[in-house]
């Protein structure tokens, strides 16, 4: 179904305005994110950073948008912004040409602009070197954060501080790289955001192969006088999944042939075309792993993997942390190979892993759903708190800032977990038959392999 | 519906008091795991070893608190069964948030029947699999 069919939609997307509100409104909440982190109380649990990164956006992020948008954040994040502007010289339509979001460029206005914008750039405006094009730096990024994450997710201004990073990273290559390189190889969210977005039930694709075939300068591309070249280093004409387009709706408004839609679907229509790379094999199975161990990590009753997350540095977190990198690097992908030595099938058995670890997409996803959902619903009553003292220095804004912490709906909290996880597998277990078929392989030990891990996952969190 | 609903085996002890001295520290209690019977009175004697914290008990809805070196002390009957998480609800120290144990009030059923389900819709999908046209990339 074409959402773009509807006017009102169609004309906010093409609109710069509401996304540049919105826009504005992410930063200015970013940076404040910042602020509080740096400045405001170092009691986490009264401080916005925490409660609102790690708890409110966190929730909406993994329980909302990504499965329900996919790379919808991505479309409003205010981390790229900064640098997107500086790299731009404007902060809406393109130079020469500020109220172009009103009307179409021509093809030849697109290389025009495009040859005009390369030699007027201030920057370097650089390719990213070839062997950096995949997500591998991403999951180094996410690693590095996941091994640090008791500090982090508990710690202002850790917080504050690694936002702060996020922001300067985001700037630093924009200046040295073209489009959005942050977004597209680094950033520790966007690589998985970009994974699961593959199950979400909302699309950006072409409306007709054949008019882009046609299109002599691929303004989507390149970019035109009614906007710029896809940010995300994609060609929307060969767009298949939705791993990497970020959903700015720039080929929206710069296709001039309107041959650009936004569609409803199908939850992980994606999955039917397996990846054959082992960057993305790697990171499903990262947050795979990630999953399982912040759940007995984090919500266990262990103490000493408490003490060892948490101090940074000593004997203890060397010892936790070589065994997170076991798990995810070793154990995960490791019984997942045994399982796949047990099938035949023409494919290599790299090929085999990259593809069938498809089918842990959606149990991934699961898996943070449900570990999300006991760690939010408990602490969610921070969040009116924080709003009226955000930095913890005894505001009282809205009048909430004495409310007690009260953790909440825990009467439901098993039941949703049993039901994220249960849905979970059996959403991987269809996709496994599905990429079994297509590797010609059978899909038995993948959906044991799945049961396995949904059976430990249920054991921690419940 | 079978897994949902069939009885599973009942702990036929009968309901006993029982006393648990339970040590708070930054950030874990000691010990993190309670295992009791339906029915069975619990005392929980709460000694904090540094900063005040405090109990929480999901499920049950109970809670109590210690400063440092004084025992505070919760006595309830344990008459839901299942697993409960309990917490400290009194903020002491950055990972507060994750100072957690888990009491288990006879057999943690609910966990069982979950893996339950989780094998009769392995089952399920592997005996009714649904075959879909290869699809062309």
């Amino acid at each position: 179904m074409e959402l773009t069919r509807l006017s009102l939609l169609e004309s906010a997307l093409k609109s710069r305005y509401p996304q540049l509100a919105v826009f504005i409104v992410m930063l200015v909440g970013y940076i404040f994110a910042i602020i509080a982190g740096l400045i405001g109380t170092p009691v986490g649990s009264s401080n916005f950073s925490i409660v609102f990164v790690w708890i409110a956006w966190w929730a909406i992020l993994i329980l909302i948008a990504v499965p329900f948008f996919g790379r919808g954040w991505c479309a409003v994040c205010p981390i790229p912004l900064p640098g997107e502007w500086l790299q731009r010289g404007a902060v809406l339509g393109p130079h020469g040409n500020r109220w172009s979001s009103r009307r179409r460029g021509t093809d030849a206005d697109s290389v025009l602009l495009d040859r005009r914008r390369r030699t007027e750039t201030k920057w370097l405006n650089l390719r990213v070197p070839k062997m950096f094009r995949n997500i591998w730096l991403q999951n180094i990024s996410f690693l590095l954060l996941a091994l640090f994450s008791s500090v982090l997710l508990t710690t202002p201004n850790i917080t504050g501080i690694v936002l702060a990073a996020m922001l300067f990273a985001a700037v630093g290559l924009s200046m040295v790289f073209e489009r959005r390189a942050f977004c597209r190889y680094l950033c520790p969210v966007g690589g998985f955001i970009g994974l699961y977005s593959q199950t979400a039930p909302i699309e950006l694709r072409i409306k007709d192969k054949q008019v882009c075939v046609k299109c002599k300068d691929k303004p989507c591309y390149h970019g035109s006088s009614a906007g710029y070249g896809c940010p995300w280093d994609v060609f929307p004409g060969g767009l298949t999944r939705n791993t990497y387009c970020g959903l700015c709706m720039e080929c929206i408004r710069t296709c001039p042939h309107d041959n650009i839609a936004v569609n409803l679907r199908p939850f992980s229509a994606d999955l039917a075309k397996p990846s054959a790379r082992m960057d993305e094999a790697f990171k499903a199975f990262i947050m795979l792993g990630s999953a399982m161990i912040y759940a007995g990590v984090l919500l266990g009753p262990w103490g000493m993997f408490k003490d060892a997350a948490y101090n940074v540095g000593t004997t203890a977190w060397f010892i936790y942390a070589i065994i997170f990198l076991t798990i995810i690097f070793g154990v995960l992908p490791g019984l997942f190979t045994l399982g796949l030595l047990q099938t035949k099938g023409a494919a290599s058995l790299k090929q085999r892993f990259a593809s069938l670890s498809t089918a842990l997409i959606p149990l991934g996803l699961m898996f943070w759903v449900a570990f999300s959902l006991s760690f939010v619903l408990t602490n969610a009553s921070y969040i009116l708190a924080a709003l009226s003292d955000p930095l913890g220095l005894g505001w009282n804004l809205f009048d909430t800032a004495n409310i007690a912490w009260q953790p909440m709906l825990t009467s439901v909290l098993a039941p949703a977990q049993t039901l994220a996880l249960v849905v979970g597998l059996i959403w991987s277990a269809r996709t496994a038959q599905k990429s079994a078929n297509e590797a010609g392989v059978s899909p038995f030990t993948i959906i044991i392999y799945c049961l396995i891990a949904t059976s430990v996952m249920l054991w921690l969190l419940l | 519906m079978v897994v949902a609903f069939a009885p599973l085996p009942v702990s036929s002890s009968s309901p006993q008091a029982r006393n648990f001295r339970l040590e708070a520290r930054q950030f874990a209690f000691s010990p993190s795991e309670l295992f009791v019977n339906p029915g069975d009175i619990l005392t929980l004697e709460l000694v904090s070893t540094d900063v005040v914290h405090g109990i929480y008990i999901d499920g049950y809805d109970l809670s109590v608190e210690a400063d440092p070196g004084r025992t505070a002390t919760l006595t309830f009957i344990a008459d839901k069964p299942g697993s409960f998480r309990f917490r400290c609800h009194v903020t002491c120290g950055a990972m507060h948030p994750f100072m957690i144990g888990k009491l288990t009030v006879g057999t943690n059923n609910w966990l069982y029947r979950s893996i339950g389900f989780s094998v009769l819709a392995v089952l399920g999908l592997l005996l009714f699999p649904r075959t879909d046209p290869k699809i062309k990339l």
